[in-house]
């Protein structure tokens, strides 16, 4: 019980999507202690796009973000992003290998994700932070990534915070920063996992405000979320997960106006 | 309603941008603590006492002998002892909590295999065995198992009195610094590592820079607190034997004047003076790896090096300062209340 998105109106110069999901499940534990989290998903993501993943919790919904950045190894199934398999490889003989961990990185360092809680490194200002992957993975410079960091800072609104620790921000800042060092390895994709979720209701305006930016920037998203709100102002197509399948997606005037799936629309009757 | 003091009610205030008079009020009676006072005053005279008039401590050779060079060069070794073989044991720990976390079980067994015996037997046994290992194993060879030898040493020359000790030191503090550096490395949040890796960086790249880092800030203070520790354990050297260390030569020198306690409160009052001055260095290298947390150092990259800000003692930003000051929590132009 699956839903294949139709990409949302042209723009795209590729016909592959930026992201493609294919029968994945994912299963916690083992044996009777087991939990089957993902039953069978099948997702596409548009280039330029803005995805945004709706349901309940416990549905599955940030599980699927994870698997997709192999932060969570998946346990059928298989994603790809920008058109290359993510973690594994197929030999000329039709053999699967998992990837080697060094790989798996440098495919992880393409995919920006935004945590639900920030995890900013607590020990390095916002501009280390920022300057961190830059010049630890990819080599760069430090007098270049710091100048990209001070811009990324400055574009999220915090030009005047960058000698600052994670403990001295508010947590709407600690987010933007969190989103300027994802945004610092120029990702073709970035994965926000309930980015608001952990916000004091009057600073989630601001990180909407960053990411609407960005999506208006064409940058690829992926969105769990319940601003329900920011799914029909900003997303190109919105998907309801329940119980680890998809059971509605489409466009978010559609869906969210008029929802015929009788889970969607408990679902909405709870969050609005 | 009348009020003893002579100042105006508070907050009374006519200009209300001005900040109000603090209340003046008579503090609670403590009469315990000048009870307390008094009864320590009275037991540490009569300590003081007991030390100054008692002609067995003879103060004179304790003076003497405080400054002997003999005592002096004890006091060089037992400090070389003990930073050296610190420095050793943290970086095997290091190696060890490292192998204990690894995926590998060779890693894993190895690591678990190492603390149990270290931690599991005596120092005294294990520097006995250091000190007989010239005995056990006359000549050390590097080759293969049963086959060709490519390099023999003599291990008396290779293994002398000073690096047995220093060894023997080193391998079994290396045990226990392991389980502290382990519970270092665990009370990091685990989203720190899974962030980096995000990010794409590798296992060894998250370790050194995000992890390892902040786990200082829990492995530090009983850190500091195993080099005091290990300060006074150099005193079983002797076991080895070596025989140049504070405690061993205070002692030889006390039984050849015949005046052992004399010497004693030499020993005594050298390891103290050590143990405050490591008690300095660790108050700030605790400074050090706090920043960032709990108020930590204020913003700026000054104050950077462990023994940097000094005299920064005015009082220290919250963060709940920087967060008012941010200004970002009010008057949001895109303020979006979702339920």
């Amino acid at each position: 019980m699956s839903a294949t998105q139709v990409p949302p109106s042209g723009g795209a110069t590729s016909t592959e999507p930026m992201v493609r999901v294919r029968g994945v499940h994912k299963v916690f534990g083992h044996g009777a202690g087991a939990t089957h989290v993902l039953r069978g998903v099948d997702l596409d993501v548009a280039r330029g796009s803005v995805t945004v993943v709706l349901g309940p919790s416990g549905s599955g919904k940030s599980t699927l973000l994870r698997c997709v950045n192999e932060l969570e190894e998946i346990t059928a199934g298989e994603i790809h992003v920008g058109g290359e398999l993510m973690g594994y490889r197929w030999d000329d003989r039709g053999v699967l290998h998992r990837l080697h961990p060094k790989v798996v990185a440098r495919q992880r360092s393409r995919i920006g994700m935004v945590f639900q809680r920030f995890h900013l490194f607590g020990h390095m200002t916002a501009l280390d932070n920022v300057m961190e992957a830059p010049v630890q993975v990819r080599g760069l410079a430090k007098a270049e990534a710091r100048a990209r960091a001070l811009e990324l800072l400055g574009r999220v609104g915090l030009a005047d915070r960058v000698d600052h620790y994670p403990a001295q921000l508010s947590g709407g800042q600690q987010q933007r920063v969190a989103i300027a060092r994802a945004l610092a390895m120029d990702p073709e994709l970035m994965l926000f996992d309930e980015p608001t979720s952990a916000l004091d209701p009057e600073l989630v305006g601001e990180v909407l405000a960053v990411m609407r930016d960005l999506a208006s920037d064409g940058m690829t998203m992926v969105v769990v979320t319940h601003e329900i709100g920011f799914a029909r102002e900003v997303a190109d197509h919105v998907v309801f997960m329940d119980d680890g399948v998809i059971v509605a997606d489409g466009a978010p005037g559609d869906l969210l106006d008029d929802p015929t799936e009788p889970r969607l629309r408990e679902f909405l009757s709870h969050v609005l | 309603m009348s009020t003893t003091s002579s100042t105006p009610a508070p907050g009374r205030a006519a200009d209300p941008q001005a900040l109000p008079e603090p209340l003046r009020a008579r503090p609670v009676p403590r009469p315990g603590r000048w009870v307390s006072a008094a009864l320590v005053l009275v037991l540490a005279a009569m300590a003081v006492n007991a030390l100054v008039t008692n002609p067995a401590f003879r103060w004179d050779t304790v003076w003497l002998y405080l400054r002997d060079v003999v005592v002096v060069r004890g006091v060089g070794w037992t400090l070389v002892l003990t930073f050296g073989s610190m420095a050793l044991a943290i970086v095997l720990a290091v190696a060890l909590a490292i192998m204990r976390r690894s995926d590998n079980p060779v890693m894993r067994g190895v690591a678990w295999a190492y603390i149990w015996f270290f931690r599991g037997t005596p120092i005294y046994t294990q520097l006995v065995f250091w000190g007989l290992i010239s005995v056990l194993y006359p000549r050390l060879s590097l080759g293969v198992p049963f086959g060709p030898e490519f390099f023999v040493f003599s291990t008396r020359d290779l293994i002398t009195a000073f690096w047995a000790a220093l060894l023997g030191l080193a391998l079994n503090e290396a045990a226990y610094l392991a389980e502290i550096v382990r519970a270092g490395l665990a009370s990091v949040d685990p989203g720190q590592a899974e962030a980096a890796k995000a990010l794409g960086m590798k296992d060894g790249k998250i370790m050194r820079r995000v992890v390892l880092p902040q786990a200082m800030r829990v492995i530090v203070p009983p850190t500091g607190n195993e080099t005091i520790s290990m300060l006074k354990t150099t005193s079983l050297v002797v076991a080895v034997p070596f025989t140049l260390d504070l405690m061993y030569a205070t002692s030889a020198v006390g039984n050849r004047t015949f005046q052992p306690i004399p010497l004693l409160v030499v020993a005594a009052l050298w390891y103290l003076l050590i143990t405050s001055v490591l008690m300095v260095g660790q108050h700030h290298l605790e400074r050090y790896y706090g920043r960032g947390f709990d108020g930590g150092a204020p913003a700026g990259r000054s104050g950077r090096g462990p023994f940097g800000s000094r005299g920064t003692r005015a009082r220290r930003p919250r963060k709940q300062d920087f967060v008012r000051a941010a200004g970002t929590t009010k008057d949001d132009p895109f303020l979006e209340v979702t339920p």
